[in-house]
């Protein structure tokens, strides 16, 4: 028997996937194993590194799918994320994702990548864009010419992905070849000269001497750490002053990194010149200038953008309304069915008028939900994000925000989490922890549910679409001059600079728009029947406990005395009443209804605002167990929409719906918050910062309603 | 001396020089705008608070103050 020459582990290979926002990293992924990592059309999708995992051939592959990088530079986090990784971190190989239909821009990053010394595998990706463009690439060449595989792939029709690959493969198998990276004559003189030197000198390096020479001259921070405190440093030194004058002077330009970044576009400009063929005649207006002409319009883009945003809401409430009826018919029916068959009186209780109606009150809200997701997934692949953000920036900024802003802002419509985490893509911290401080103002998807609930209680079907829309934007308006406010405080500092790519527009893929759908309304539907669940049977238990013997006993003497069924009835539902009050829940909700009475709150719904703290979708449950028990014995409508019309007054439900768009998000987003933010004493500066508010604006509108009612 | 920022819509422009500082110069030139590059201008907001411009294939938003940093010359 021969000796094995491998070792297991020489079975596992890793992949660092780097490559500029937008070309498709995640998507790339996505096609090659079955992971279903968020894909969207503008940069900033992906703001932390994944691992995916599949096998091939064999191999255990780890693919890490690494935020979008424009160059080596820290700009913002998500970038240094990348940059981090790529210097610090074992890998085997780079797959550099490209984007073969803007090949000059791409090429620059990687540039930077081949000065690494690692093995690299270029992917020219969309591809069959690329072809209906008219663009044509030749990628033996270019292989040639770099000196590094590159392979032709479309992640949308999996083209190429298995040559892909299986280059990987072989590459990970290969010795390292050097790319054939060149620069202009002078700047080759000056590498030549440091290379001579660091050989003379025997200098120990796992880079090879071209590249560390490279990389002093770009005046590489790691590369001159490494350097400094070894004894070559002392002569080194004046050989790389020496070599900058020089460089700099032949550039024209006070700064080596951008004589370097010339030098780089000009080789690039010349492999591009020799591989990239287009064979159709580009017209003079591309499809996207010509949308972008209408929609970010000077007079008529944010009008345009409004409309959408109405119709968003319309939407959501008249569509969404068409299922609700028989959800809530079938939850109606699930109680009925399944109460008839418990005899014991306390569980039948706890099931039917805990878990059914709690959980129920949060599954009528799906389709809303649904459609909500459906918007928010359309901003998000069509390109559309960055239009908007591009409109707004305008207005933003002089509320002391930046036009990006505008993508956690509106991810935090669909959920906080999401949004906290993508407010990465700002550079500033200041800036960010501004965009982070506001984020809790756009009502997130679990709040839609409370409004959705109050709209229709209060409001007729034709206006109830309306009123979500003044919601949702005095919601957004609110956050926006809180951001004036902590800009002109706590936050006060100069502005980050606006630059930012606009993407192509895409024709949104159904497939994708689907799962994405899918997949949030599931979590919702997941959260629904268990942690929804779990709080509502907390709550029913809350409520029912303790048995009050002696009011119960009282009360029974009382309705055996009348003797005419309406007496007894009206006597019944005193007596739940009494009894809800008297339980835990009741003494909770007495205990701090007087913090609450000034803004016309009753003990019922201070208590759900309270639950509201662990997830926003636990109000409505909350107020569907509470109403639940209180109407067990009232006849006819006895849904939670007409409970709440008759319970709750007009100036009260204005007032509740403020602190609902104004206090904390839910546990979950400020344990999310406060690791973006970067310390405990921000979620505290939240919290105050938030209630104060709330209540402020609670009060004034309970008031100033109460003046018109 | 003719900055990006007074630049009209449809005008095309090549870039002379790059005032911004650091890291904002740095993004520029990772975003393709560095000397020597043809630049269009394709879209205003109102008052030009913002730009969308195209360099090479790519097209960008700028806000005003950073297109002020970048002279040009017109072609
Ligand atoms: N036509 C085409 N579109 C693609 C391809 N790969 C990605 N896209 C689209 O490009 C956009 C960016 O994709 P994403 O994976 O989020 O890019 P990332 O930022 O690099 O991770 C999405 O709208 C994708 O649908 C491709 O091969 N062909
Ligand atoms: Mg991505």
């Amino acid at each position: 028997m021969e000796e094995k020459s491998c070792p297991a582990i020489s079975n596992h290979i890793k992949v660092a996937l780097v490559g500029q926002p937008n070309v498709g990293k995640s998507m790339l992924i996505n096609s090659v194993s079955n992971a279903h990592l968020h894909v969207g059309n503008f940069s900033g999708v992906t703001v932390d590194k994944t691992e995916v995992l599949f096998d091939y051939k064999g191999y255990n592959f780890t693919v890490v799918d690494l935020p979008g990088t424009y160059a080596f530079t820290d700009y913002t986090i998500e970038e240094r994320v990348t940059h981090d990784y790529l210097c610090a971190e074992e890998y085997d190989v780079i797959i550099n994702v490209v984007d073969s239909t803007n090949l000059t821009k791409n090429l620059q990053l990687t540039a930077e990548l081949l000065t690494m010394s690692k093995k690299v595998i270029i992917a020219l990706n969309m591809s069959d864009e690329a072809q209906k463009e008219g663009i044509e690439i030749n990628a033996e060449y270019m292989s040639e010419l770099i000196g590094v595989p590159c392979v032709k792939v479309s992640a949308v029709t999996k083209e190429g992905i298995e040559t892909l690959i299986d280059r990987v493969l072989k590459k990970h198998q290969e010795e390292k070849v050097k790319p054939k990276l060149v620069f202009s004559e002078p700047v080759e003189e000056e590498i030549a000269q440091i290379i001579w030197y660091l050989d003379k000198h025997r200098f120990q390096s796992e880079n090879s001497y071209r590249n560390v020479a490279i990389n002093l001259l770009k005046n590489n921070k790691k590369t001159y750490e490494k350097l400094h405190d070894n004894p070559i440093w002392i002569e080194l030194q004046p050989i790389l002053i020496e070599a900058a004058k020089h460089i700099e002077l032949h550039h024209d330009s006070d700064d080596v990194k951008e004589a370097f970044a010339e030098e780089y576009a000009s080789f690039n400009r010349g492999i591009v010149a020799e591989v990239l063929k287009q064979k159709t005649k580009q017209e003079k207006k591309t499809v996207t200038e010509k949308i972008d002409s209408i929609l970010i319009h000077p007079i008529f883009g944010i009008p345009i953008f409004l409309f959408f945003m109405w119709s968003l809401f319309q939407l959501t409430f008249e569509v969404g309304a068409i299922p609700m009826e028989y959800i809530d018919a079938f939850f109606g029916w699930l109680g009925n069915t399944v109460g008839a068959t418990i005899g014991n009186d306390d569980i039948r209780s706890l099931v039917v008028d805990g878990v059914i109606s709690g959980v129920g009150a949060v599954v009528l809200f799906v389709p809303n939900i649904i459609i909500l997701f459906i918007g928010i997934a359309l901003l998000e692949s069509t390109g559309y994000m960055s239009r908007v953000a591009f409109l707004l920036d305008g207005f933003f900024h002089k509320f002391g925000l930046h036009g990006q802003s505008f993508i956690p802002l509106v991810t935090g419509f669909g959920c906080s989490i999401p949004a906290y985490m993508s407010a990465r893509i700002l550079k500033n911290d200041r800036d960010r922890l501004l965009t982070l401080f506001i984020i809790g103002f756009m009502s997130c998807g679990a709040r839609l549910p409370v409004y959705v609930l109050f709209a229709g209680a209060f409001f007729s079907p034709e206006m109830a679409g309306n009123i979500l829309f003044v919601i949702y934007i005095s919601g957004a308006m609110l956050g926006i001059i809180a951001a004036k406010v902590l800009k002109m405080t706590a936050f006060k500092g100069v502005d980050e600079p606006f630059v930012m790519e606009m993407p192509k527009y895409r024709l949104p893929s159904l497939k994708l728009i689907w799962h994405t759908v899918l997949t949030k309304t599931m979590m919702y539907l997941q959260k629904a029947g268990t942690f929804i669940a779990g709080a509502s049977m907390l709550i029913w238990f809350l409520s029912n406990y303790p048995h009050n013997l002696t009011l119960e006993t009282e009360y029974a003497q009382k309705i055996a005395a009348v003797s005419s069924v309406q007496e007894k009835q009206i006597l019944k539902n005193q007596l739940a009443s009494d009894m809800l009050e008297q339980s835990y829940l009741g003494t909770i909700g007495k205990f701090s209804e007087p913090l609450f009475t000034p803004l016309g709150f009753d003990w019922k719904m201070s208590v759900a605002l309270q639950a509201g703290l662990a997830a926003k979708e636990v109000v409505v449950s909350t107020l569907g167990v509470l109403y639940a028990l209180g109407s067990d014995v009232t006849e006819g409508d006895n849904s939670l929409v007409g409970a709440i019309s008759k319970n709750i007054s007009f100036p009260s439900a204005v007032a509740f719906i403020v602190v609902i768009m104004i206090y904390l998000p839910c546990l979950a987003a400020s344990v999310v918050f406060t690791r973006e933010a970067g310390g405990i004493h921000y979620f505290f500066y939240l919290l105050a910062f938030t209630s104060v508010i709330a209540y402020s604006l609670a009060f004034i509108a309970y008031n100033v309603t109460k003046i018109f009612v | 001396m003719k900055k990006l920022i007074e630049c009209d819509r449809g005008e095309q422009v090549r870039v002379l020089k790059l005032y911004a500082k650091d890291e904002l110069k740095q993004r520029l030139i990772s975003f393709g705008l560095m000397k020597e590059a043809i630049v269009e201008v394709l879209e205003q907001a109102p008052a030009k608070q913002t730009i969308e411009v195209k360099v090479g294939k790519m097209r960008l938003a700028l806000r005003a103050q950073e297109a002020a940093l970048i002279e040009v010359e017109a072609i």
